[in-house]
């Protein structure tokens, strides 16, 4: 239980197991904070998981965890817990950048709601993770700090664009991490580092104080080592918020107590029309978790989801389109980064010219051309009428199927640069989970197994809105096959 | 009684206003703030005039990460508007509008765009005529820039200062048809427009502190021919700037088309001091906002026990009240009287002191010319009714009653009209007294006379003036007359 323990050997940590033993006084909160800090320390100037390490807050906040304890107070169901943010959800007083530098400088005078309510469940937030700029990318390597490295071969990327939560709870820098997903940003770095990433349905985790990428589509939701934990930190951070008008009123689902069911009886689709592009070992750990299902009581069916292949050409209208005017507010008036010039016009130009990197400009063109008068009807109005296309025929495959199975990413992680220079083959790597974010679905990524050179692969599982239950009751079972 | 169960009014064609033999086209945009007590997307005050930037919070202030929550009540004021105005109140999104300006903190503003709430509708004119309302629709407001140095405009100047408290402030854009064909129904129009806004609580449309705005677009033809181009023009701050700017833009469209020219589209400002309007912008290409549906708002779907109660909860509108008060008159709606009782908001008292028992036309005059126009009601109806009665039964003259109401407003508008006329000494004279005053004036001006028995009204006056000056006042001015007329006839 010291710092000194081989992190890749040793068991590790759960959320669940860190606030059962504080919340019961067997561990202080700080300790389980110092062995993680300790790890941190020793590797994360190698990894690049962070932008920001907060020790001094999280330590404070450990301790106040420790002293509710001690007078018989509890902090909460994640009692003690070391969480990473990625670093755009805003944290008050406390710098939040987006791996960008137009936002040099800017402190959020607010916490967005998940940050609140992980607070008021007794977490303590570890550090700001490293991210490709505003979310745009699937390797991080977009970050305007320099990439961050993948903890379980550091030539290669975590994936992105949430890579540095995914990279911080991999290397054991914290027991679970929030990213975000607009169109596979956390289920493909968690397949890639071989952790558990969920994106919930839309509308289920309050989008309030996430840094909007591609508003529609946005949605925060948790990295951890077990499917256990990302239950109990959705069931923490999820449920309405009157603060997000496109937050479902209801409260988030119970899926923790689903987890123990087992499959039985369970129909699990196998898309036949999906597209091609995964490599063989990620294909043959997808049969795998098939017949896995299967001998556990499952059956397997096959369906068809045509528009499944048209996601990728509609997302990369729709979330430049809306990234267009997310990212106008960044224009040097009021906060960030300011290059003086002779003019408002001018300033705001050099400022932007300067502060955004060459991906962010890319899809600010891409969409501002999309919703360009006389483009708008052949581009963006096209790839809304694809998007109802793919709910359609999600749920046309949901009336013969529970869950849906498909890889994750099409490859394990890759090379730095292998893919920096094709725009068009990095956008690949979200090819399977952007259909989903465009139905307004969730998602989730488990680690099952690996493929080439020993590298984790990830088996994506797809349920309809609100599936949630079902969804993690399957995830549970591929998990204790692993076991 | 509301405005859907109004009866239909008489509808009359607008006069067409004609400069050289070109008839003037008009459309008007009005911008009205809502009265709310928050902003229309976050929970900051909307209050005109405070320390600028305070009231604000990350969600005006448009910071990264901020999401907005429409404001119940805005869309409320927009259902009431919408039935004042006979609008189809529908089911209606938001749409972001993209452009890049310093005061516009997200730099784009969140509106509403092919889907507004309130669709297609009418204003009907107290002059009789109707104009067409294609739709209001809502929107958040912009900060406010203030340019330092120069001439306080942006060009020359050193520096400015945004003040967002204004931002995020809920408005309402009211789009007319371009049903307007004079300077004079285009004020008729703002003016009708903002008695609505303020009679239904939607906006105090103070034109003076910028919550109720208005644009003109201007445009002129010959008669029977389509469309000329026309010309916006912004921000006109008041009902006579109005009407000024659109007589300015018509004669110079008249003059650029005599001289052989063509009309630009384009957006001109109204200098007031020069009386002139001259170009802001030019819409060559016609501007690319980039709309798009705003994604991080749903649609607004008010069911229809809203929209029922809602309607139900409308006053009495100006166009309603005035024809009340004219039936009751026995006048026109259009009758100036009528006009300035309702625009007083006078006709409630009106109805009061009828209803106490008072003598419709004389209450009317006294609440027209002889009591004062703003504040509180100066009266109690009781004692105006009781006024009118003793002027109906000659027991007092106009001028008497006059001065009783005078005292009767300084002794805070109640009291006993027939004691106060006592206590001046206006005791009813009688028939024999007033006889012989008239004898007398008739003795003292024999030349007069003589006119008047050869069929001169002129002179009328002069008899009459000299019996009230003998009465002091007391004598009625018609039954003077009556005597003399009756003079006449018996020396005949």
């Amino acid at each position: 239980m010291s710092a000194t323990d081989n992190d890749n050997v040793r068991e590790p940590d759960t959320a669940l197991a860190v606030a059962a033993d504080v919340r019961a006084g067997r561990r202080t909160a700080v300790a389980v904070l110092d062995e993680h800090l300790a790890r941190i320390a020793k590797r994360d100037g190698e990894i690049h998981a962070f932008n920001l390490v907060l020790t001094d807050q999280a330590r404070a906040a450990a301790a106040e965890i420790d002293r509710r304890v001690a007078t018989g107070d509890d902090p909460g169901p994640l009692a003690g817990v070391p969480i990473a943010l990625k670093d755009n959800m805003c944290t008050r007083g406390i710098p939040t950048t987006c791996s960008s530098k137009i936002l040099e400088g800017w402190r959020p005078p607010y916490d967005a709601t998940v940050v609140q309510r992980l607070a008021a469940a007794g977490a303590v937030v570890v550090g700001k993770t490293n991210l490709d700029e505003f979310a745009m990318g699937s390797s991080t390597e977009n970050s305007a700090f320099g990439p961050t490295r993948n903890p379980l071969d550091v030539s290669r990327v975590p994936g992105g664009s949430s890579g540095g939560s995914a990279a911080a709870v991999a290397a054991g820098f914290a027991t679970v991490a929030l990213g975000s997903d607009t169109g596979g940003s956390i289920r493909q770095p968690a397949a890639l580092c071989g952790v558990v990433g969920v994106k919930p349905t839309y509308g289920l985790v309050s989008r309030y104080g996430l840094v909007a990428f591609a508003s529609s589509l946005d949605q925060i939701g948790p990295f951890s080592h077990t499917v256990a934990d990302a239950a109990a930190l959705l069931e923490v951070i999820g449920g309405h918020d009157p603060m997000d008008s496109t937050s479902i009123p209801q409260p988030f689902p119970d899926v923790s107590s689903m987890l123990e069911r087992g499959v039985d009886g369970l129909r699990i689709g196998r898309i036949t029309d999906l597209p091609a592009g995964a490599d063989p070992d990620v294909i043959a750990r997808l049969d795998e978790a098939f017949t896995v299902l299967e001998k556990a009581g499952a059956r397997i069916v096959e369906v068809t989801v045509p528009a499944f292949t048209y996601g990728l050409t509609a997302y990369y209208l729709i979330a430049p389109a809306e990234a267009s005017s997310n990212l106008a507010r960044y224009d040097g008036v009021r906060y960030g980064l300011r290059v003086d010039a002779p003019d408002t016009t001018r300033m705001m130009h050099a400022s932007r010219t300067a502060g955004f990197g060459a991906e962010v400009k890319r899809r600010i063109m891409l969409g501002t051309y999309a919703l360009s008068a006389g483009y708008y009807d052949a581009y963006y109005g096209k790839a809304l009428k694809v998007r109802r296309l793919i709910a359609q025929d999600f749920a046309r495959a949901y009336e013969h199927a529970d869950v849906l199975l498909t890889p994750a990413s099409p490859s394990v992680a890759f090379a730095f640069g292998a893919k920096g220079d094709n725009p068009l083959a990095m956008y690949l790597c979200d090819v399977y989970t952007i259909p989903t974010n465009l139905a307004g679905h969730p998602g989730m990524s488990v680690p099952f197994g690996s493929g080439a050179d020993g590298l984790p692969v990830g088996v994506q599982l797809l349920a309809p809105a609100l599936g949630e239950p079902v969804m993690f009751q399957v995830a549970a079972e591929l998990e204790r096959s692993r076991r | 009684m509301n405005a859907s169960t109004a009866p239909p009014a008489a509808i009359s064609v607008a006069e067409v206003q004609m400069v050289d033999g070109y008839e003037l086209v008009i459309g008007l945009e009005c911008h009205a703030e809502l009265h709310t007590a928050t902003k229309i997307f976050c929970g900051c005050p909307n209050n005109f005039g405070d320390e600028p930037n305070t009231n604000v919070c990350p969600v005006c202030l448009g910071l990264p990460g901020s999401l907005p929550v429409l404001n119940r009540n805005v869309v409320e004021l927009a259902i009431r508007l919408g039935s004042a105005l006979h609008c189809t109140v529908q089911s209606s999104i938001f749409h972001r509008k993209n452009y890049f300006y310093p005061d516009m903190p997200k730099d784009y503003q969140v509106s509403q765009y092919d889907i507004p709430i309130d669709l297609g509708g009418y204003l009907d004119l107290p002059s009789g005529s109707r104009v067409g309302i294609t739709r209001a629709h809502l929107e958040e407001d912009t900060g406010k820039s203030s340019h330092q140095g120069g001439d306080g405009r942006l060009h020359g100047s050193s520096g400015s200062l945004v003040d967002y408290n204004r931002a995020g402030v809920p408005l309402l854009e009211i789009v007319s048809e371009p049903d307007v064909r004079s300077a004079d129904q285009a004020r008729e129009y703002l003016t009708e427009l903002r008695a609505i806004l303020e009679a239904t609580g939607v906006s105090d449309a103070k034109m003076e502190e910028g919550s109720l705005r208005c644009d003109a677009n201007v445009s002129v033809r010959k008669p029977g021919a389509p469309f000329g181009t026309r010309c916006e023009i912004k921000n006109l701050n008041s009902i006579r700037s109005l009407g000024r700017a659109i007589e300015a833009e018509a004669r110079r469209q008249v003059d650029v088309i005599e001289s052989g020219g063509t009309i630009r589209q384009e957006t001109r400002h109204f200098d007031e001091r020069t009386g002139r309007t001259h170009t802001l912008r030019i819409k060559e290409n016609s501007d690319d906002y980039r709309y798009f549906p705003e994604p991080d708002l749903v649609p607004v779907v008010p069911d229809e026990a809203w929209l029922a109660r809602a309607r139900a909860a409308l006053p009495m509108l100006p166009a309603e009240r005035r024809a009340r008060l004219a039936g009751a008159l026995g006048v026109p709606p259009s009758d100036e009287i009528v006009g300035v009782l309702v625009e007083r908001g006078r006709d409630e008292l009106f109805f009061a002191a009828v209803d106490a028992g008072g003598v419709a036309d004389r209450v009317a005059v006294h609440l027209q010319h002889n009591l004062p126009p703003d504040g509180p009601d100066p009266i109690r109806p009781g004692a105006l009714a009781a006024l009118t009665k003793m002027e109906a039964a000659g027991t007092l003259t106009a001028t008497q009653a006059k001065a009783v109401l005078v005292d009767l407003v300084a002794a805070g508008g109640d009291g006993d009209p027939a004691a106060i006329a006592a206590a001046k000494g206006f005791e009813a004279m009688s028939s024999g007294a007033l006889d012989a005053f008239v004898d007398a004036a008739i003795a003292a001006q024999p030349e007069a006379w003589a006119k008047y028995l050869a069929g001169d009204p002129k002179v009328v006056g002069a008899f009459v003036g000299s019996v009230m000056k003998a009465t002091q006042g007391k004598a009625d001015g018609k039954a003077v007359t009556a005597l003399l007329e009756a003079r006449r006839a018996a020396s005949a």
